[in-house]
């Protein structure tokens, strides 16, 4: 079993490895940095809403203190930009926590309301403190990232950095659950006052991952920066945090696999979109292209409530019963 | 001062009346399905686009006001039926999502059908601002005070007295003894979408002679709506208006005294702290509120 | 199981990555407006004008390159939403798999800037429909970019030249909050330094807000001798009408983003008065005879309005893109790009003189990408419900 399950890790390693060659279309790889880069961030929201049972409605307010970290830190600081990301992730994740500690007495949509303001505020921030942040208009002029003597200048280096960042971030979301943690996670999830009863300590182990989900989005913002060269508001306000939630439900909550493919799916379904609707319906522009993509949204969730992971797998196997019943 | 905080505070009102009516429309989805409707705003924007479309057939203004806000009920009813009701036994974030995938796809089409400027509606009855005391009101910010003041009384007697919406507030208030009293919650379900629909609509359509329709306007007034939806604890009705009233009346007091900026922040901050010291609300019921999203 | 979804996806994957055929002799001008999103009211009038290009060129067989013969063109158009991330990939498309000869992009300011390093890096010339002066400066750092809008501080200039012929000396200066307010805001602090005029009150506003009583009261409380407005869409007429509902007597001076019909059409009588500066086009009947830009405005008055499409200085900006890229491409044969092809398109980009387009005269330079000056611009009053040439003389 073991064995089988290595098998397949190397194979879809490779597989992400020789993607590069097969799809050699520069803006195709700049597609699949962002699915890497949304990857990172939504394996975070998954392990916080799917695992731990908390929804949050404003993770792209530490996708975007990331962002903006690497950004000022090496843009006027001249810092080099891993030591940013670094210090990046520690103040996301320093600020997860502090915020944290109250709103995570807070319940369900209450929580979700507590995260949205905080989501907005950060927002206004970035707007408002323009010395620090650029204001509206944000900091252009993000020098690429440089990591272990190499310099992430080209697509096709930062498509492998991007990609080994999800990987990285679905090994540690996978440590995080199989834990000591993630064990107190799924106890909280089902009961929280079963799990106090059993002496889990629900209030640090929520507000840890509250802290690792915001780090996991700051990891995001700060690949993000790097890749555009430029940071500005609009990138990180309240319509990305629900673009998060969307992936991560439309991959799936019950797994944390349905981080990176909700993550691939709705980032590879806004670009088919716009390259195929044109070809489909004459005439066809901007306007038609957001229609369609809220329909197949909706479609999407109506036949495969559990999300893409679930869905495609049970439809699958509907499949294979359904040859199996013909042969028998 | 003081004369400065009556004007901000009675142009509060008539914006917070708006955001009561969205507010409402919230209010009433979740009590009986447990949905937060992401498209709530777009039914406002649907309401003041369709009256405004209606408006070369010369049909005299009540008619086609009532034609509007039909027209949009109809649309509610026709989300309901098409994308909530195939998906109703899927968990309460897939039937968040594919209210996002309605928001998204309305918007489209708002753009799709009017573009991007913004139209303009006459008001309701011409003729100059209101004075009230020191402070000035438009026409039309009377009417918006008005038509909210008179739906409100027209809910309270529809739910404390009405069979169908005592039937809604006892799916509220416990659905699985309602169901087993025999009432149908997915006919319930068509309800709560098709009136939401509805009164969101009335919002757009006062709002839009003072503040212009446009496809986008749905977007900033939906969040508003829902944030006083919140700040009323989600379940309660009368807290959601308070709430709605309050969150504009803080908004404008805060644009006033402080600076524009900082209007939304001084918002959203006073919400984050009302959070923090009474998580369910100003008027939500005691204790750690309805279960989880 | 997740392995299947796994091979599912990448087959998705390739199916999407392939890129869909390129070369033909044929010209190619890759178009990146935001046609959705928050900056929707410039895509939009910029993608309807691309289409009437597209279908003008088409029925007369297109350009005529070096050799005399006509050859198509296909105007790629793409909407970027109003966010750099669509931009960045719309333009990397345009370029690595469509082959485009030129790329014209995009509609607004941080859009258009986020692109630059992707064209200069490709050495492709790019010519921006957005106003901000950095998407052309420094110059030695922007060698393959190009724009058609005149710049913000253009419109400063024209707006401090009528406060001095007033004689105000205290102004109240209102922005939209987003990039095209917060630029245009700062063209007007950097013209106002050493005049002596003093900016009173300054504050700002959300594109989406219903209520702008609070600015405005504070405005009026300041002493300002006029009204500064730098807005766009929905929230420059509501400014405009609730300046009026609160009894403004106070001049309003706007930038150049109210040059549309619907701002009349929707402020009503509140826009009497008002006064801004624009290029040439809103009032093209109005110049004398003997002004060189009159004809070429009156021809694309002709070409583009109707009653239900007013004239719209964004499609002008984008005409104007499209026409100088025109008259570049002519200069080189068709079919897929080369090196050599670039360069030559950017150098006859750089080399347009005097010609007329909608913005101004244009007259390109290796210092000056943009190649107007402030006498592309105008003062304009709106009276009577329409727009009326307000020269120096006038005032």
């Amino acid at each position: 079993m073991r064995g089988g399950v290595a098998l397949r890790v190397i194979a879809a390693c490779a597989a992400l490895a020789a993607l590069p060659l097969v799809v050699r279309t520069p803006s195709y790889l700049d597609v699949l940095i962002y699915c890497g880069i949304y990857s990172v961030v939504t394996t975070g929201l998954c392990l916080l809403t799917g695992y731990a049972g908390q929804v949050s409605l404003g993770q792209a307010a530490f996708y975007g203190l990331g962002a903006y970290a690497s950004a000022i830190l090496t843009t006027k600081a001249g810092l080099p930009g891993g030591l940013a990301l670094v210090l990046g992730l520690v103040v996301t994740a320093a600020a997860a926590y502090l915020i944290g500690i109250p709103i995570l007495k807070l319940r369900g949509h209450y929580l979700a309301m507590a995260t949205l303001a905080f989501g907005i505020l950060m927002y206004l921030a970035f707007v408002e403190f323009r010395d620090l942040t650029g204001g509206p208009s944000g900091i252009p002029g993000i020098p690429a990232l440089s990591l272990f003597g190499v310099r992430f200048d080209t697509d096709l280096k930062r498509y492998y950095l991007t990609t080994g960042a999800a990987l990285l971030t679905l090994v540690v979301a996978r440590n995080v659950i199989d834990s000591r943690i993630g064990r107190a996670l799924r106890a909280l999830h089902g009961s929280e006052i079963a799990a106090e009863t059993l002496g889990v300590d629900t209030t640090r182990a929520k507000l840890q991952v509250f802290a690792l989900s915001a780090a996991m989005a700051s990891l995001g913002g700060s690949l993000y920066a790097h890749h555009l060269g430029l940071v500005s508001p609009p990138a990180f306000g309240f319509v990305v945090s629900v673009e998060f939630l969307v992936m991560a439900a439309v991959g799936g909550l019950a797994s944390i696999w349905g981080a990176p493919f909700g993550a691939a799916g709705i980032t590879i379904l806004s670009e088919g979109i716009r390259r195929l609707m044109p070809l489909l319906l004459s005439g066809a522009s901007g306007e038609h292209e957001v229609i369609a993509y809220g329909i197949i949204l909706v479609l999407i969730m109506i036949f495969m409530p559990e999300g893409l992971v679930a869905g495609v797998g049970a439809a699958i196997r509907a499949g294979r019963r359904a040859g199996a019943a013909s042969r028998g | 001062m003081v004369d400065q905080l009556l004007q901000l505070s009675l142009s509060g009102l008539a914006t917070g009346s708006i955001y009561a009516l969205i507010a409402l429309g919230f209010v009433t989805i979740y009590n009986v399905t447990g949905i937060i409707n992401f498209a709530q705003g777009e039914f406002a924007m649907l309401g003041a686009m369709v009256l405004i479309a209606l408006g070369p057939l010369g049909l005299p203004l009540p008619l086609t006001i009532a034609a509007a806000v039909g027209l949009v009920t109809l649309v509610g009813a026709g989300m309901e039926r098409l994308t909530i009701h195939p998906a109703r036994r899927a968990s309460t974030v897939t039937l968040i999502i594919i209210t996002i995938g309605v928001d998204i796809a309305l918007r489209g089409l708002g753009l799709l059908l009017w573009g991007t400027d913004p139209y303009p509606i006459a008001p309701f009855t011409p003729g100059p601002p209101v004075r009230v005391g020191a402070a000035v009101i438009t026409r039309q910010g009377l009417w918006i005070l008005g038509t909210t003041a008179a739906l409100l009384v027209v809910l309270w007697l529809f739910f404390m007295y009405s069979y169908r919406g005592k039937v809604l507030r006892a799916c509220a208030i416990n659905p699985l003894s309602a169901r087993l009293s025999g009432i149908r919650p997915d006919r319930m379900s068509l309800v709560a979408f098709s009136l939401s629909a509805g009164l969101g609509a009335i919002g757009g359509i006062v709002m839009a002679p003072v503040t212009l329709a446009s496809y986008d306007m749905g977007l900033s007034l939906g969040l508003r709506g829902f944030v006083a939806a919140i700040m009323g604890g989600l379940t309660n009705p009368a807290g959601a208006v308070v709430g709605a009233l309050l969150l504009a009346v803080l908004e404008n007091i805060a644009a006033g005294v402080f600076r524009a900026a900082y209007k939304e922040a001084v918002a959203f901050l006073v919400l984050f702290l009302i959070l923090l010291v009474r998580p369910q609300g100003i008027f939500g019921p005691g204790g750690a509120g309805r279960g989880g999203l | 199981m997740g392995a299947r979804v796994f091979v599912m996806l990448w087959a998705l994957i390739l199916v999407l990555g392939v890129p869909l055929g390129a070369g033909a002799q044929e010209y190619r001008i890759g178009f990146v407006a935001a046609i959705t999103g928050p900056a929707s009211s410039l895509g939009v009038p910029e993608r309807d004008l691309a289409q009437l290009v597209q279908k003008e060129w088409d029925a007369k067989g297109g350009i005529t390159g070096p050799d005399g013969k006509r050859y198509p063109v296909k105007i790629i158009i793409h909407d970027d939403e109003s966010k750099a991330d669509t931009t960045v990939r719309s333009v990397k498309k345009l370029i690595g798999e469509d082959k485009v000869h030129v790329v014209i992009a995009s509609s607004q300011s941080p859009t258009s800037l986020a692109v630059i390093p992707v064209a200069t890096e490709a050495a492709v010339p790019l010519i921006s429909m957005a106003s901000s002066h950095a998407i052309v400066t420094p110059i030695k750092e922007r060698f393959w970019i190009f724009k058609t809008p005149q710049s913000n501080i253009h419109v400063a200039l024209h707006q401090v030249k009528y406060l001095k012929a007033k004689g105000l000396k205290k102004v109240a200066s209102l922005y939209v909050n987003d990039a095209f307010g917060d630029d245009s805001r700062r063209g007007l602090a950097q013209v106002l330094q050493g005049t002596g005029i003093e900016v009173a009150y300054e504050d700002k506003f959300e594109q989406r807000d219903t209520d702008m009583t609070p600015q405005l009261t504070k405005a009026k409380a300041s002493g300002a001798q006029a009204l500064i407005i730098h807005a766009i869409g929905p929230s420059s007429v509501l400014i405009t009408r609730q300046a009026k509902d609160l009894g403004l007597t106070l001049p309003i001076v706007h930038n150049h983003g109210i040059g549309t019909k619907f701002f009349i059409q929707q402020s009503g009588p509140a826009a009497e008065g008002v006064i801004f500066p624009i290029g040439k086009l809103l009032v093209a009947e109005q110049l004398p005879d003997a002004d060189p830009q009159k004809k070429a405005l009156l021809d694309f008055v002709r070409f583009y309005e109707t009653p239900q499409r007013p004239r719209s200085t964004f499609a002008g900006h984008a005409w104007d893109a499209l026409q100088i890229a025109g008259m570049a491409l002519g200069k080189v044969a068709p079919g897929t790009p080369t090196k050599e092809t670039y360069a030559r398109i950017r150098d006859g980009i750089e080399g347009v003189k005097n010609f007329a387009g909608t913005g101004g005269i244009f007259n390109m330079s290796a210092e000056d990408h943009v190649g107007l000056d402030e006498r592309s611009m105008v003062l304009v009053r709106i009276e009577g419900g329409d727009w009326k040439h307000f020269p120096p003389e006038k005032w």
